[in-house]
């Protein structure tokens, strides 16, 4: 399981019900399921990963978080997991309100727009960046709205979201952000990880 | 009746929701595979509008292939080498169950339209009694597509602990004002054959137009333009008369003549009447979130993308009340392009998903951890 699955499931208590929006195959379902005793569901928009979820027993709709969202009632989950996927949506910040209303707990992840290798290729190629995290051209990505780190904590702050944890992920290193290392992990980090709410 | 056919007499008496109160009623039904011995492998599965208990295999009266032969058998989908599938003929069916066609003890005369107007809900509570008195505690799912579908739905919100798992596929809460329509159409066609009421004649043609017209609608328009087109029955030319010209009238006419053969106008009177009555949201004063607020079951929710009879949408709106109560709940649209006959066809993703959600929840009711 990929680093940034087991930072989600450090964060996860046990037996606590838990929504992963985009839940792809089910990997961080199966192992909140099975390790640390979660109610977990899923919402995943490709019908072939829906299935595959389904065949290894985890309850799965198929649908998209933009659409799908409002029919959860309000705190109905302990955490609702969103995993590199804000930045995709047609309107992250509804999303992210609706993730804020279902769950007492959000966890939501990003990839950083502000990791030097990507100021870097567009400072000196002068192109769109593509990176191994990040590897779309501009004509083809799903990536619509592309944010920092910094820019996801200046958002927050904002909207008075309060953020509980904040951590990244250096070269599958994992350590906190604070007020003070944050211009620093905003440019060595690839991901960032947020407990909000 | 028929000695192929198991039943059980049911002595104990069911208030129907007619408010009519029968007794000493008969269910017949099938069984497929070895029930095991803890009976925790026991999986009931409804019947549609027009099938029976008899979902795979030969069936013995028709001598034609059971509704769900894709789905059910050995190393199929519905695995009876390990599982033991239950399939009993609906109340008002025409099968061997309690139905119009059988002769009213008062009378000494075939119920026919005096038959009492049954619903969905008392289908499922004569089903209960069947799973009773096969000793079964809790089955391992309910199964069904179409109106089995509404009875998988309506027997999870009666017994909200009586099964692990319910798949409902290609079905709807509360029939919609479309399918109103078609059943009153089929109906019609019936009560407008002469045959129909009198004594000692069938309805035939009333009926083979009642199928013919259902017919059409468990297809989809792409599906049919791929395997009639405009094709013509005789490869010459068009005969300018009213006999089948295309092979679509055909197979439609052939599809009506069949139908006749093996099911009683009433009962299909009678149990297109059920399924208009159902409106599930409605037992639960206008939110179906309520129906399903004890239950324990898992479900699995199945639609078809050419499915215009019982549309994903109305499939969501269960998804959308089980997820308000905080139900476990999953759903999958399948792509297939044969409309809503699709739950009883040859469709490999949906046999997939249905087989490996049913091992899945055999596993972890077993207690098969894999990770």
């Amino acid at each position: 399981m990929k680093k940034e699955f087991k930072i989600i499931a450090q964060i996860i208590q046990n037996n606590k019900r838990v929504l992963d929006i985009g839940c792809g195959d089910g990997t961080l379902m199966e192992y909140l399921k099975v390790n640390q005793k979660n109610d977990v569901r899923g919402l995943e928009p490709e019908k072939n990963l829906v299935q595959e979820c389904i065949a290894k027993g985890l309850s799965v709709i198929e649908g998209d978080a933009e659409k799908e969202l409002i029919q959860f009632p309000e705190k109905s989950f302990d955490y609702v997991v969103l995993s590199q996927t804000l930045q995709a949506f047609l309107n992250p910040e509804e999303v992210l309100n609706q993730l804020l209303r279902i769950g007492k707990q959000t966890i939501v992840t990003i990839p950083n727009f502000g990791y030097w290798k990507i100021r870097l290729h567009l400072l000196f190629k002068g192109t769109m960046p593509v990176t191994k995290n990040i590897p779309y051209d501009w004509y083809n990505t799903p990536n619509l709205h592309m944010c920092t780190i910094q820019d996801f904590v200046n958002f927050c702050d904002k909207k008075n979201i309060k953020i509980d944890q904040s951590m990244c992920l250096t070269n599958e290193k994992i350590s906190e952000i604070t007020l003070t290392n944050m211009r620093y992990k905003n440019i060595f980090s690839q991901l960032g990880v947020f407990l909000i709410k | 009746m028929n000695n192929d056919i198991k039943k059980i007499i049911v002595d104990q008496s069911l208030t129907l929701d007619c408010g009519k109160i029968i007794k000493d009623f008969s269910v017949a039904y099938e069984t497929y595979g070895n029930l095991n011995k803890s009976k925790s492998n026991a999986i009931l599965a409804f019947h549609a509008l027009t099938g029976d208990q008899f979902v795979t295999n030969i069936n013995p009266v028709t001598k034609k292939e059971g509704w769900w032969k894709f789905a059910v058998g050995p190393g199929k989908a519905i695995d009876t080498n390990k599982y033991f599938v239950i399939c009993a003929n609906v109340l008002g069916g025409c099968m061997g169950s309690f139905g119009p066609k059988e002769i009213n003890p008062e009378t000494n005369k075939v119920f026919g339209t005096t038959f009492p107007v049954i619903t969905i809900k008392d289908m499922v509570k004569a089903q209960k009694f069947l799973i009773d008195s096969l000793g079964i505690k809790k089955l391992l799912a309910v199964v069904g597509g179409s109106m089995g579908g509404m009875q998988v739905l309506q027997f999870v919100s009666l017994y909200p602990d009586m099964s692990y798992s319910a798949i409902p596929i290609a079905c709807s809460a509360s029939h919609s004002a479309q399918n109103i329509a078609l059943n009153e159409l089929g109906r019609q066609a019936i009560m407008a054959d002469p045959n129909w009421k009198k004594e000692d004649s069938i309805p035939s043609k009333g009926l083979a137009v009642a199928r013919m017209a259902a017919h059409i609608t468990y297809l989809s328009k792409q599906g049919l333009q791929e395997k009639f087109g405009r094709k013509l029955q005789d490869k010459g030319s068009l005969k300018f008369s009213f006999d089948a010209d295309f092979q679509i009238e055909s197979y439609l006419r052939y599809q009506g003549a069949t139908f006749v053969d093996r099911f009683d106008a009433n009962s299909y009177l009678y149990i297109t009447r059920a399924m208009d009555y159902f409106d599930l949201e409605k037992q639960f004063n206008g939110n179906l979130s309520l129906a399903f607020e004890n239950t324990k079951s898992k479900f699995c929710i199945i639609s078809f993308s050419s499915d215009w009879l019982y549309p994903t949408n109305e499939n969501k709106e269960i998804v959308i009340a089980l997820n308000a109560c905080g139900a476990n709940v999953g759903f999958v649209e399948i792509n297939s392009d044969k409309g809503h006959d699709s739950f009883l066809l040859n469709v490999p993703e949906f046999l997939k998903t249905l087989s490996e959600f049913i091992n899945s929840t055999y596993n972890e009711i077993n207690n098969e951890k894999r990770i």
